[in-house]
């Protein structure tokens, strides 16, 4: 999510492998930049993660929060 | 990223808590107890603010009737103070300046892929998402959120936003819910508490296309 409403950074199946490794690269570097990636798990359960699922429908990145 | 899930691999979950926390790692976490110990003591200063003027009203008019202009001055006194700290609560939520239509129609299209058709509707009413935790049922804007507790007569204000103010404020209540979901107390804990107060008093203090939302909320807390 970012200011444009939200970009699409990769797309990626399990059994492509180059796509795979490409999304981890594109993963990696918004980690790095202080993005938080979530997968959502349905209604009321979210999940951070730290390496990219290739099995999940969607990995979202979102920024941190704090008390304003 | 988005990618069609063709195989389940073991994603790397880095734990339940929110990573936000270690940013405010000398606060206790706030979970039910907590909630409920920050209640009373938000009880005892709205006493401590108003008692004091309604005795004194009381006391000036037994005195002397003919200071009961006094007395009414004190009285208007008890009565605005919790009101003044109601409204800053309400204010948690106040909708922020839009900036770019084409930006917010394409972060409410993922905001809304992540809730359900009637938290779809109540957004689209009143701005604000609902959605139901363990310390009760939470109502997310763009730059705060207010938790209606088991009941619904006890609503908690929050100020909390997103670090980035240029992102479109469909995008920073989904930001807000996703770390909500991630993690409840450590949202709690994170966020700034700007009030804890009745319902009702928080109620008239919003802005009127909001007030359906937070009584749904307080429907919700009390079933």
């Amino acid at each position: 999510m970012d200011r444009t409403g939200h970009t699409t950074l990769a797309e990626w199946t399990a059994a492509d492998d180059a796509a795979f490794a490409a999304a981890s690269e594109a993963f990696r570097r918004e980690l790095d930049a202080g993005y938080y990636a979530v997968v959502s798990e349905g209604e009321g359960q979210a999940r951070q993660v730290t390496a990219l699922p290739a099995g999940a429908d969607l990995v979202i990145l979102r920024r941190p929060i704090a008390g304003g | 990223m988005a990618g069609p899930a063709a195989a389940h691999g073991g994603p790397a979950a880095a734990g339940g808590a929110l990573p936000e926390r270690a940013g405010v790692a000398w606060r206790r976490p706030v979970d039910a107890r907590a909630l409920r110990a920050r209640g009373r003591l938000w009880t005892v200063s709205t006493a401590a603010h108003t008692v004091p003027f309604v005795a004194t009203a009381g006391i000036l008019v037994g005195i002397e009737p003919g200071l009961a202009p006094v007395s009414a001055l004190a009285l208007v006194h008890a009565w605005a103070i919790p009101e003044l700290y109601a409204n800053r609560g309400a204010k948690v939520v106040r909708p922020q300046r839009r900036r770019d239509a084409r930006a917010e129609s394409t972060a409410l299209g993922l905001l809304g892929d992540l809730i359900g058709h009637e938290a779809r509707a109540l957004h689209a009413r009143t701005g604000l998402v609902p959605e139901r935790g363990r310390l009760g049922v939470w109502l997310v804007g763009e730059a705060g959120a207010l938790l209606v507790r088991p009941g619904g007569r006890r609503v908690h204000c929050w100020c909390v936003r997103a670090d980035d103010p240029s992102l479109p404020s469909a995008d920073r209540t989904a930001h807000l819910l996703l770390a909500l979901r991630e993690d409840e107390t450590g949202f709690a804990t994170v966020a700034n508490l700007a009030f804890s107060g009745a319902t009702w008093r928080v109620r008239r203090r919003l802005a009127p296309a909001m007030r359906p939302a937070l009584s749904a909320a307080a429907q919700m807390a009390r079933a």
